[in-house]
Parts: C-alpha cells; sequence; structure tokens
C-alpha cells in the first residue's frame, strides 16, 4: 500500500477523534438553541468555568483567594487536602446546576417573551461575567487538569496497524475514551428530548412560551433543567479539553470551533452537531494533510469557516436542520 | 333572572350545575388605564358562557385574569368553590384549566399529534428516573395519554393532518388544533378567546358545531369570547357584556338582546 494513504487513514482517524471533540462543545448549543431559541454565546466559557472549577475542587484551591487575601492581608491559596476526581466531579456538577438557577434566576427570567437577538445579546454579557468570575474565583494561571484518564499512545492499534500496514498508527487514548463518552452522552440526550414528558416540554417552551404556559408548563424549571444539561455537556467538554491541552483562557475559544460545526449540521439537530463535527474534523485534517504543504501550512484555522461559508451559501438551513417554513 | 347558585337545564335538555368559577368585583389597571373595572360574574357547570362588548371592552383581559396571564389589583377569583391565591398560568393549567389564543399560539415546529400530546402534560405523572430506568410504567402512561389524544383528534376530524407540521396548516385549521391541544387536558373549564375570529362562514359553522358537540359529548364548562353576535347568541347558554371594561349586562341570549345598555354599547347612542 501506497506510503501517502496511510499517512491518509492515519490522519481521518486522528480527524475523526477531533471531530468527536469539536461535536461535544457544539452539543452545548443545540441544547440550549433547541430548548430556548437562543443562541448561547458562553458555551465555551461555562466549559472554561466547568474544568477550571473542577481543577480547584480536585486542588483544594480557596475560591476567591486573590479577593480575600487583597481584603483581609492573609496569604490564603489551599485548604491543603485533595478531592478524588469523582467527588470533584459531583462537585463541579452541582456548581453547573447552581450556575443554571442563577442564569435562569437573574437573566433568563426577566427576558420572557423577548426577540432572540436579545436573548443572544444577554449570553454575550453571561460570557464576559462568567469569564472574570472564573478568574476571581479560581486565579488565571494555567492548570492542568489530570481527572485519571488514559492518555497517550494506544499500544494495541499500534501494534495491530503495525502488523497490517508495516506502520503504526498514533492514536490518543484520550480521544478514545471522549469518542466512548460522546456517544454515549449522545444517546443518553437523544432519548432525553424524544422520549420524556421533561424532553417533549423543552421541546415545546423552544416553540412558545406563552403556549407552553398554557398548557401547564413551568417556564423557569424548563430552563434551569436546559441550563444544568448544558452545564454538564459543557463540564465533559472542559474535562476532555482541559485533559488535552490544559486549562486556560484559551478553552473558552473552542466556542468558535463549534460555530462552523453547527453551520454544518444545523442548529437544531443533535445528530446534526455529531456528523458536523465529524466532517469539520476530518475536513481540516486531511485538507491540512493533502492541500496544506502546497499553500504554506496552518490551513486548520481557516478551513472549517471557509467549509461553514460554503455551506451557508447552498444549504442554509445545514444538514439536518429544520427547514424554514413561511406562510404568509 | 336565572338562580345561578342552584343551576338549571336548558331549553335543549342539558343540566347545568352548580358554580365552577365566580369573578368577585374583579378590578384590573395598567398603570392609569383601567381594563376591567369592578366586574362580577359567575360560570355554571356544563354551561356554555359567552363574553361580548366592542373592541377595547376588557373581554381577552377577562379571559387573562382567569387564565392567570394578569393579576387583578382587586377582587377575587374564587375556582371550584374557594377563592384562588396567585398563581402562574402554568399552574392555573394544572388546575385544569385550558385554553386558547386570539392569535394561535400553536408549538409551530411540532406535528399536530406532538402538539395535542402536549396538551396531557398535566395528565403525565412518572418522573424522570423512571421514564428512563423503568420504560414500563412510563411506556403504559404515555400510550393511555396517547389514546386520549387519539380520540380528540378524531372527534374534532382532524385524522388527516395528524403528523404534519403545524407551521404548514392554513389558519382555520391551526385554530382547530389549538381547541384540541386545549380539550387533550380534559379541563374542568375551557377558555375560548375568539375562537372563530378571522374565519369564513363555512369555518365558522364548523367552530360552531365543534364547540356545541364538546359541551354536548363530554360536558365541558366553556367560556368564550366571539365578536360576532350572531354566533354568540345561537352558541351560548347565558351572556355577560363588556363596554369600557365595566359589565353593563349580564343574562340569557335574549335578555341581553333586549338590554337598552346593550342595544346603545353596540349600536351608538345619539348625545342630542
Amino acid at each position: 500500500m501506497p506510503e501517502q494513504l496511510i499517512f491518509a487513514m492515519e490522519v481521518t482517524l486522528n480527524g475523526l477523534m477531533a471531530g468527536v471533540l469539536y461535536a461535544l462543545v457544539a452539543l452545548g448549543f443545540v441544547l440550549i438553541y433547541k430548548a430556548s431559541g437562543i443562541f448561547n454565546y458562553a458555551q465555551g466559557v461555562m466549559a472554561l468555568f466547568a474544568a477550571m472549577t473542577l481543577v480547584g475542587i480536585m486542588d483544594g484551591q480557596v475560591p476567591f483567594s486573590h479577593l480575600i487575601n487583597a481584603i483581609f492581608g492573609a496569604h490564603i491559596t489551599h485548604f491543603g487536602w485533595h478531592v478524588p476526581a469523582l467527588v470533584a466531579i459531583v462537585l463541579t456538577m452541582a456548581v453547573m446546576v447552581f450556575l443554571a438557577w442563577a442564569v435562569q434566576r437573574f437573566v433568563m427570567r426577566h427576558l420572557v417573551n423577548q426577540e432572540p437577538i436579545i436573548l443572544f445579546m444577554a449570553t454575550i454579557g453571561l460570557a464576559y461575567f462568567l469569564e472574570g468570575f472564573s478568574d476571581l474565583m479560581w486565579g488565571s494561571e494555567i492548570k492542568t487538569l489530570d481527572v485519571g484518564l488514559p492518555q497517550g499512545l494506544n499500544v494495541w492499534i499500534d501494534e495491530k496497524t503495525y502488523n497490517i500496514f508495516g506502520y503504526g498508527f498514533f492514536i490518543d487514548n484520550l480521544d478514545i475514551v471522549a469518542t466512548v463518552i460522546a456517544a454515549l452522552l449522545v444517546i443518553a440526550l437523544v432519548a432525553f428530548s424524544q422520549y420524556t414528558k421533561e424532553g417533549r416540554a423543552m421541546r415545546a417552551v423552544a416553540d412558545d412560551h406563552q403556549a407552553a404556559l398554557s398548557v401547564g408548563i413551568s417556564l423557569n424549571f424548563i430552563w434551569v433543567m436546559v441550563w444544568s444539561v448544558a452545564g454538564f455537556v459543557a463540564l465533559v467538554a472542559g474535562i476532555m479539553w482541559g485533559a488535552k491541552s490544559g486549562v486556560q483562557f484559551s478553552l473558552s475559544l473552542i466556542a468558535l470551533k463549534a460555530l462552523p460545526v453547527l453551520m454544518l449540521g444545523g442548529f437544531t439537530s443533535i445528530p446534526g452537531a455529531i456528523v458536523g463535527g465529524l466532517i469539520i474534523g476530518v475536513g481540516e485534517k486531511l485538507f491540512d494533510f493533502l492541500i496544506g504543504p502546497l499553500v504554506g501550512g496552518a490551513t486548520e484555522n481557516w478551513f472549517a469557516y471557509v467549509l461553514a461559508l460554503i455551506f451557508l451559501v447552498f444549504r442554509p438551513q445545514g444538514l439536518f436542520g429544520e427547514k424554514i417554513i413561511e406562510r404568509v | 333572572m336565572l338562580d345561578s347558585t342552584e343551576g338549571y337545564t336548558t331549553a335543549d335538555g342539558r343540566k347545568i350545575g352548580g358554580v365552577v368559577m365566580e369573578m368577585k368585583n374583579i378590578t384590573l389597571r395598567f398603570g392609569g388605564v383601567v381594563a376591567i373595572k369592578d366586574i362580577s360574574f359567575d360560570i355554571l357547570e356544563g354551561e356554555i358562557r359567552a363574553i361580548i362588548g366592542p373592541n377595547g371592552a376588557g373581554k381577552s383581559s377577562m379571559l387573562n385574569v382567569i387564565s392567570g396571564f394578569y393579576v387583578p389589583q382587586e377582587g377575587e377569583v374564587w375556582f371550584r368553590g374557594a377563592p384562588r391565591p396567585q398563581m402562574k398560568p402554568f399552574e392555573v393549567a394544572r388546575q385544569g384549566i385550558a385554553r386558547t389564543f386570539q392569535n394561535i399560539a400553536l408549538f409551530e415546529g411540532m406535528s399536530v399529534l406532538d402538539n395535542v400530546m402536549t396538551g396531557r402534560l398535566t395528565h403525565m405523572k412518572s418522573g424522570l428516573l423512571a421514564q428512563s430506568v423503568w420504560r414500563g410504567k412510563a411506556e403504559a402512561e404515555e400510550t393511555a395519554n396517547r389514546e386520549v389524544a387519539e380520540r380528540i383528534i378524531d372527534f374534532l376530524e382532524i385524522q388527516a393532518i395528524r403528523k404534519t407540521p403545524v407551521a404548514r396548516l392554513p389558519y382555520g385549521l391551526k385554530k382547530r388544533v389549538e381547541l384540541a391541544r386545549a380539550l387533550a387536558a380534559e379541563p374542568k373549564l375551557l377558555l375560548l378567546d375568539e375562537p372563530m375570529a378571522g374565519m369564513n362562514v363555512e369555518e365558522k359553522e364548523d367552530m360552531s358545531r365543534f364547540i356545541l358537540d364538546v359541551n354536548d359529548e363530554f360536558g365541558t364548562t366553556i367560556a368564550l369570547i366571539e365578536h360576532d353576535m350572531g354566533v354568540v347568541m345561537d352558541l351560548s347558554d347565558r351572556v355577560v357584556v363588556m363596554d369600557y371594561g365595566k359589565k353593563i349586562g349580564d343574562g340569557t341570549p335574549d335578555e341581553v338582546r333586549n338590554n337598552q345598555d346593550v342595544i346603545d354599547a353596540y349600536l351608538g347612542v345619539s348625545h342630542d
């Protein structure tokens, strides 16, 4: 088999794995968009906040320590204990549920029946607030996150592929774990929104606030629920990306990578987010591998956006998005 | 005058029972504007009660007070023999008061069947855990609710469009789907806000027939707002007439028709 083709296969596999991680971020957007018609600009920052909180709890960091020290002249930074990863994840989830409640109580509740653009602006505000808040709470230095997920070269795949092609594929264990977790997450989310009464209520709220109220749905409850689920997805994305590339500000920028994924897959489709993520993941890796050398490399930075633009021209609702029906 | 506490039997032999809902001295203000001024009336079990009046009389505001969308500054709402504490609209719905809207509020992205099924939400009891872990019980519940929904879809003759997304339907059918969703809740009181607004004669006749059938078949208590005087007089057992936020008439269609204040409000009165 030609060497070039074997490399291309490895690149494709890696692309698929990267795509899963993009999809994971995109999922959070789709959920909130489906349930409230809001494009949640803060989703990336939520992932950052979740990852920082998780690291902070695991390391026994004192929240707001900089603030406390500045006011009282103290020098406390850590409690001096370490929390096991699993317990820390549960505690972080509790924090995310609290965040969901706070968003509902202090932002959403006051914006019932407003235009989507106003809700969108509110999430931009939320993103900047949360960004500053997480720095204030946990400090802005770069942290490493290790929740005990397997990392590094997968030896089994390396050996197998070496035996077949005479060349061992480099596949990161973390990517494999991420793929499995993302798949489970998607199955759970689809089942939730299609087969439970809370899921049906969620879709109803997304469609029409007034009508939802009139059939006995509590908007506040649904919003807290949806933002909690989005917080959970943000936590999972935060763990995966945090473990891969450290917990730091740039983590919040993965939200920008989710945008082309959403344009491809459609803002309202959970399977769309997955397929869109995979296409972008494989597309940008293959493009960089095949065309990259001809144009001086670094195509990964812009390929996704150009692909999304092309999609916008020919299929504005995305691959799986609902067709917009307008009766005049 | 009718004795509203005892109930009565209508000319066509339907039995009208005791008081389901009573509005006591309701006053509703928006800033300086008085939308409803000290209005009292009751709705009896099993009757079709109409609220009529010229534009801006406060009819829709009254319906919104009953369904909890507006909170009156003064007065009490009594439901099934007890004063109702201040409630959010979704809590009112859970008490068994369903409604439709003047400008149709459907879930446009969902199919007709899904829309009607949302009307069953108040009847679904199993928790999230039960739904995800022990599917059997939750599935039985879903099936039972689905049967009710299908029965109502049959009743309102919209079987043919069960799976159609609501956004594709013409106006008249949307109105009917909205009625189906409200009916699916098996409400103790059904509120219809201008169920025939914007319809042609044929559609109006269909809708009138459905309203009468619903009342007859399920014994549903109905309070409705309507502009079309002819329709109201044919449909309703008793009529409340409002004008500029005040009640100017209350009684059977015949009584209301011969009420001088009502005639003045509708035809105008000379001021010379």
